[in-house]
């Protein structure tokens, strides 16, 4: 039987014959940490005794998770990161010009079809997208990359994801993923890699791919991969920093299993707390009140997501009562959007545009939620205490859901916050 | 001759995420002591008052999902505890358990049936799980020849030092 695209993917970097289930050394392509990340890897490679890391334009330092500065022991710890990249003279952006790590470096060319790519942040699977295998370890494993540029995989099992027939315009990529993870579960693809394809994916742009790809680690995934297409080659080709082969599944490719999904019959669905798996049709979750809408994260901070978000509050107002919080995930976004007179639009709905970073997604700064309070975000973990007290609320929803909401001050499906009009206009931009 | 892990249980259950073991508002420190004062803190405020040093979390399926933070398995070493056991571990924090250092051990026989309080002794070399108040002995099925290689060099730092100075005489 063949191979299917992690599979390949590992064969291709391994002398090893890299069979299902074997753990195999491989080379990798791009490593990278950020500013939590890095100062524990920066002591395991000292301990290692590294002194050089493998190759100073495939490692990146990136500050982008308590950044700007949230306080001293943040600016102590993103000090760290930064004293050591440029003594490295390894890849490294300052705040006001890099992004959230995830949309910044495929922004820029570093995460290519085919590659390996290691990363301190479990996010990382959102490389997948751009059909390479990206993980997310621990600081001591990136550490170990940094030192030898190679690390140890194990040659996962593949569950195939399509999505077929024609995607609704309230149906979104944050939809598309909560829905498989709704189906499969927190854990469904543990230890597993997530193959995402399927009729529908073709129209599919890169934006709702990297919400999904993003995603897979939220079902226990190790990667979350798109197959090579005209699209993602033409997105690559476009930007790419370095050369790069694509590599691609064999058609007789060994599954462990196939999930299917409908794309007509989907509908805007929310997780509800405190697991992303609870999710569920946003028009069945009975409207709760919220305090605060959360729109960006390294899920949902690409300008499509900003772009679906302000259309939605264009000319509306958020309800009183509710913070709105945007944050464009990147400068590239943040530009982009500031030319597009989107940023105009959510300041005058009354909602806050702040700059890029993590901020509220993993309860470091920028809307931190109190005790009783319920938010609806974009990001991509309800987990207890994720964005503030242990005795708020998160929902994790798209980004029209989110700003349907900010209007409303309930959970609300965005069907229900805008007109047939609206859609049709959506689809044909 | 490896150790004997001797102490108690405190059991939670399934998709305990590295969240509620080490909550992101503490990670402006890596230091194990400083960790430790806040481990499990999210799902159980008194955790760190309660635990005594050797103690064991015995987590259920999924243990440790989400975040890759390496800061989850140091915190809990920090609280003291002897070693972790669940049913099964979500990929990054296993990797990460192996090479910060703490023993985590799989067996779901284990972890369905003990219960927080329970008094545990674990023999890594032997590979048993002893619940002594129970009176019932489980057996945990061995790392693959890979991890066990890679445990035996010291973990990974020490795997990499040599692996280093072996290119640097090639």
């Amino acid at each position: 039987m063949g191979r299917t695209l992690a599979s390949a993917i590992i064969a291709a970097h391994s002398t090893e014959a890299a069979r299902e289930g074997e753990i195999c050394k491989v080379n990798v392509d791009f490593a990278f940490a950020n500013d939590i990340t890095a100062p524990p890897a920066i002591v395991s490679f000292k301990e290692m005794g590294a002194e050089k890391v493998f190759d100073k334009e495939r490692c990146a330092v990136l500050p982008d998770h308590f950044t700007p500065n949230k306080d001293i022991a943040s600016a102590e710890q993103t000090k760290k990161g930064r004293e050591f990249a440029l003594s490295q003279g390894m890849l490294y952006w300052e705040v006001g010009r890099v992004g959230i790590e995830h949309a910044f470096l495929p922004e820029k060319g570093y995460i290519l079809p085919g590659d390996i790519v290691i990363g301190a942040d479990s996010h990382t699977c959102t490389g997948g997208a751009l059909g390479a295998l990206s993980t997310g370890v621990g600081s001591t494993d990136l550490a170990a990359v940094w030192a030898l540029g190679e690390t140890w995989l194990k040659v996962p099992p593949t569950i195939r994801v399509n999505y077929e027939g024609k995607r609704p315009a309230w149906v979104s990529g944050k939809d598309m993923i909560l829905s498989l993870i709704g189906r499969i579960g927190v854990q469904g693809a543990r230890y597993m890699a997530l193959e995402f394809g399927g009729d529908g994916v073709e129209a599919l742009p890169m934006d709702d791919r990297f919400t999904i790809a993003n995603m897979a680690i939220e079902a226990g995934g190790k990667a979350g991969l798109f197959v090579p297409d005209a699209k993602m080659l033409a997105y690559a080709n476009a930007r790419a920093a370095r050369k790069f082969s694509p590599v691609y599944p064999d058609a007789d490719a060994a599954y462990f299993r196939t999930e299917t999904f409908d794309m007509e019959k989907m509908v805007p669905v929310a997780a509800m707390p405190h697991s992303p798996d609870n999710v569920k049709p946003v028009r069945e979750c009975g409207s709760p009140e919220i305090h605060q809408v959360f729109i960006g994260a390294c899920t949902n901070g690409r300008i499509r997501d900003i772009a679906a978000a302000a259309k939605m509050l264009e000319g509306k107002q958020v309800a009183a009562g509710v913070r709105c919080i945007v944050i464009p995930a990147s400068y590239e976004v943040y530009n982009q959007a500031l030319d597009m007179g989107y940023l105009r639009t959510f300041t005058e709905a009354g909602a806050v545009v702040c700059t890029p970073t993590c901020g509220p997604c993993l309860g470091g700064h920028m809307g931190i939620l109190a005790a009783g309070e319920r938010c609806v975000s974009t990001s991509n973990r309800n987990f207890v205490g994720r964005m503030g007290s242990t005795k708020s609320e998160l929902i994790l929803a798209s980004p029209l859901t989110a700003a349907a909401s900010a209007i409303t001050g309930r959970l609300t499906d965005p069907r229900d916050a805008a007109s047939p009009d609206f859609f049709k206009k959506l689809e044909e931009e | 001759m490896s150790k004997i892990f001797k102490g108690n249980a405190w059991k939670y259950g399934d998709n305990i995420d590295t969240d509620v073991i080490i909550p992101a508002r503490h990670l402006v420190t890596s230091d194990e002591a400083e960790l430790g004062k806040h481990c499990m803190e999210d799902i159980d405020k008194d955790f760190v008052k309660k635990v005594a040093p050797g103690d064991m979390i015995v987590g259920g399926e999924n243990f440790g999902c989400g975040s890759s933070r390496e800061h989850a398995p140091i915190a809990i070493k920090g609280a003291g505890c002897s070693c972790v056991i669940a049913a099964s571990y979500a990929r990054i924090f296993f990797r990460n358990a192996i090479n910060v250092g703490l023993p985590i051990f799989e067996c779901p026989e284990a972890a369905a049936s003990i219960e927080t309080g329970d008094e545990i002794e674990v023999d890594p070399g032997a590979g048993t799980i002893v619940n002594k108040t129970k009176g019932k002995t489980f057996t945990v099925a061995p790392f693959s020849p890979f991890l066990q290689d890679l445990i035996q060099q010291g973990g990974l730092i020490p795997y990499v030092r040599k692996e280093l100075a072996r290119r640097k005489g090639a």
